[in-house]
């Protein structure tokens, strides 16, 4: 994946709670093989009504989603991140996610970002005001800053060390392969087989 | 200090821990289905990695499949399956495809072939994972990179979540079922609420529920924000198991139900955080809205946004009564439904269909109905028990195996505007097909609803 230190640019404003993964990508999209094209089927049926934020001229090219409380509940698909980042989005800030989003968004490199609620309504305020805001978000620094506000966010040094190196996973669990031989050795015996 | 049943099983699966890292997991039992798994076999393939242990891993096909004998229509499906058996040929999976006695939902095969033991960890790139956990081990839906994470090394890196305890006390009224339990809990706590937690679900009411029942419980965890829910192991987890094909059998089952016997949450234990539910208060329960949390028993009426304090709960509430054409104050019951549908991972087993059959049985279904079994071992057994006939002289539509309905990944979907009465566990906008208006309700409540076409409890028939 694509190592995250730190982005700036235009944001939009998702003023939606409970966005599910069956709204970022609708099921009828989860039927390819391939990991592309599935942009085209971010928010498809919200993108079918013309008022919808992202169908609005002023936030085109927006890479940062401003979102309402439990982003990304629902359904594992993991295409609804690849969806998020080949429409061209890089960080979403909500003040709460879904547990299973979150953590296949940080296996991507699309940085999930929690601040508190009324910090995120301020954000979408200060977008709606001027869609040109530049936003900056700092993965180095753990900061979210736009015109003058900086607001801090935690994220475990473990996820912020692997984002900011970009590195995958596999490799680095591969590293310790000893430590998971010596752990089957250990098994209990009557563990099921599936053959 | 003693443990909670979580950290039991979690500690039981550590590989490595080290400070500042994520614990590295063992994975049991990893479960695939063609929808997740396409892009993590090619991941394999471009990294040149082989399935590290292909005899943990086990494969069905229940997203796309036809519950019509017949082909696959669908071009775009039809690939995504064939994808899975070239995949599961090449990596040495075993995979119940089409057609095959033992296919079915990912979540329903797991325990009837015996391969969700107590104790276990297990997980698979779907959502609703979460109910294996009603066997006492740790199962929980993971996304298209952990899939492949876990096909090359049977491992996950994983933060231990934190843990809670959702204490249900007193018995179930006659006429209340799991369902309502788990629907009722998730309005309580929010879709939000278990963010973060496993959760254990206790009390007496707990362990009055069967294993089907307990497997409704625990599949809808995810619907609470829990990636995992649990129930400790007990005599009618270790009854469901006995004689199962993959179960221990002889000297390794009397050691494997000593082990099980000390799956339990310590007396001095402590959880993260605790909710109580009264059971003995609750009655059948049913979603007006379209997340699962905003549910509301059977009884009531559709609330005026206006009533919810909180600006984000108002406004989804506003929301939600636009899509699914509901007027503030509209009784429940009085909410017409053009389909039915009975299945899914949440309530497409043998009890399930029996419970709806009964209240079928000698009536006429007024609606579309779908019966759809969990599996071509759960619709076997049906037809043995005769429960085929009584759909089909209800009314109602028997159908093969699938997710079906539920997703509307297959030809089953709503029409734009149609309603339905799911006992499947999400009721999100589209869910079931595009424009459709989903209510989520207990099989009893399905069946009921068919006869009358309104939302309907079995009482008031």
């Amino acid at each position: 994946m694509d190592a995250f230190t730190t982005h700036t640019g235009k944001a939009a404003p998702l003023r939606r709670s409970n966005v599910d993964t069956d709204q970022i990508i609708p099921a009828v999209w989860l039927k390819q093989v391939s990991r592309t094209g599935f942009e085209k089927g971010l928010f498809a049926a919200w993108r079918e009504d013309p008022s919808f934020v992202l169908n609005d001229p002023v936030h085109a090219g927006a890479s940062i989603l401003v979102s309402g409380p439990d982003f990304g509940t629902g359904s594992s698909r993991e295409h609804a991140v690849w969806a998020l980042q080949q429409y061209g989005f890089r960080v979403v800030i909500a003040a709460r996610f879904g547990d299973i989003f979150r953590n296949n968004s940080t296996k991507m490199g699309l940085l999930p970002v929690v601040l508190p609620g009324e910090r995120v309504e301020d954000l979408q305020r200060a977008i709606e005001a001027d869609p040109e805001l530049q936003v900056t978000v700092d993965l180095a620094e753990r900061q979210v800053r736009w015109a003058g506000e900086t607001v801090a966010f935690e994220i475990d040094d473990y996820t912020r060390w692997r984002l900011m190196e970009g590195l995958d996973d596999i490799g680095l669990t591969l590293r310790h392969a000893d430590d998971i031989t010596s752990y089957e050795n250990g098994r209990q015996p009557w563990l099921p087989t599936t053959v | 200090m003693g443990r909670t049943l979580a950290e039991k099983v979690w500690e039981q699966h550590v590989v490595r821990r080290a400070d500042g890292e994520p614990d590295l997991l063992y994975i049991d039992l990893h479960l695939i289905h063609e929808v997740t798994s396409p892009q993590a076999f090619d991941g394999l393939r471009l990294a040149g990695r082989k399935v590290r242990r292909p005899e943990l891993t086990i494969a069905t096909e229940d997203h796309n499949v036809p519950t019509v004998l017949g082909p696959i229509a669908d071009p775009v499906s039809k690939t995504q399956v064939e994808t899975l058996r070239k995949n599961a040929a090449e990596f040495g999976v075993r995979l119940h495809p089409m057609g095959d006695a033992g296919q079915g939902v990912v979540h329903i095969i797991g325990p009837q072939f015996g391969l969700t033991q107590p104790g276990m960890t297990i997980v698979c790139g779907d959502s609703h994972t979460s109910t294996h956990g009603a066997f006492g081990g740790i199962a929980f839906g993971i996304g298209t990179s952990e899939v492949e994470h876990v096909l090359a090394t049977q491992t996950l890196p994983a933060y231990r979540p934190k843990t809670m305890a959702i204490e249900v006390s007193g018995e179930l009224p006659v006429g209340v079922t799991a369902k309502d339990l788990i629907l009722a809990i998730i309005a309580k706590i929010g879709t939000g609420g278990g963010q973060g937690h496993i959760i254990e679900y206790r009390g007496e009411a707990v362990r009055k529920l069967s294993m089907e029942g307990r497997m409704t419980v625990c599949n809808m965890s995810i619907e609470a924000g829990a990636r995992a829910g649990m129930i400790a192991p007990d005599e009618t987890t270790f009854a469901y198991l006995k004689g199962r094909p993959h179960a221990p059998s002889g000297e390794a089952w009397d050691q494997a139900v000593a082990y099980w016997k000390t799956l339990r949450t310590d007396d001095d234990a402590v959880f993260d955080q605790v909710v109580e539910i009264d059971a003995t208060t609750l009655t059948p329960f049913v979603t007006w809205g379209t997340n699962p949390g905003q549910g509301l028993p059977l009884g009531a009426s559709v609330p005026d946004p206006e009533s919810f304090a909180d600006p984000v709960a108002r406004s989804a509430a506003e929301r939600a009564l636009e899509y699914m054409a509901l007027t503030p104050g509209t009784r429940l019951r009085d909410i017409e439904v053009d389909t039915v549908f009975v299945g899914s991972c949440t309530n497409g087993r043998i009890e399930d269909l029996r419970s709806a059959a009964e209240i079928l049985r000698g009536r006429k279904v007024t609606t579309r109905m779908l019966v759809v079994p969990g599996s071509m071992m759960v619709k076997k057994q049906a037809e043995q028990e005769g429960l085929h006939e009584v759909f089909k002289e209800a009314g109602a539509e028997w159908r093969e195996a699938g997710c079906s309905m539920c997703l509307g990944m297959n030809p089953d979907t709503l029409q734009p505007g149609e309603r339905s009465a799911s006992t499947s566990n999400r009721n999100f906008e589209g869910r079931q097909g595009k424009g459709g208006r989903t209510h989520l309700v207990s099989p009893q409540v399905a069946a009921a609803t068919a006869i009358t076409g309104r939302l309907t409890a079995p009482a008031d028939l």
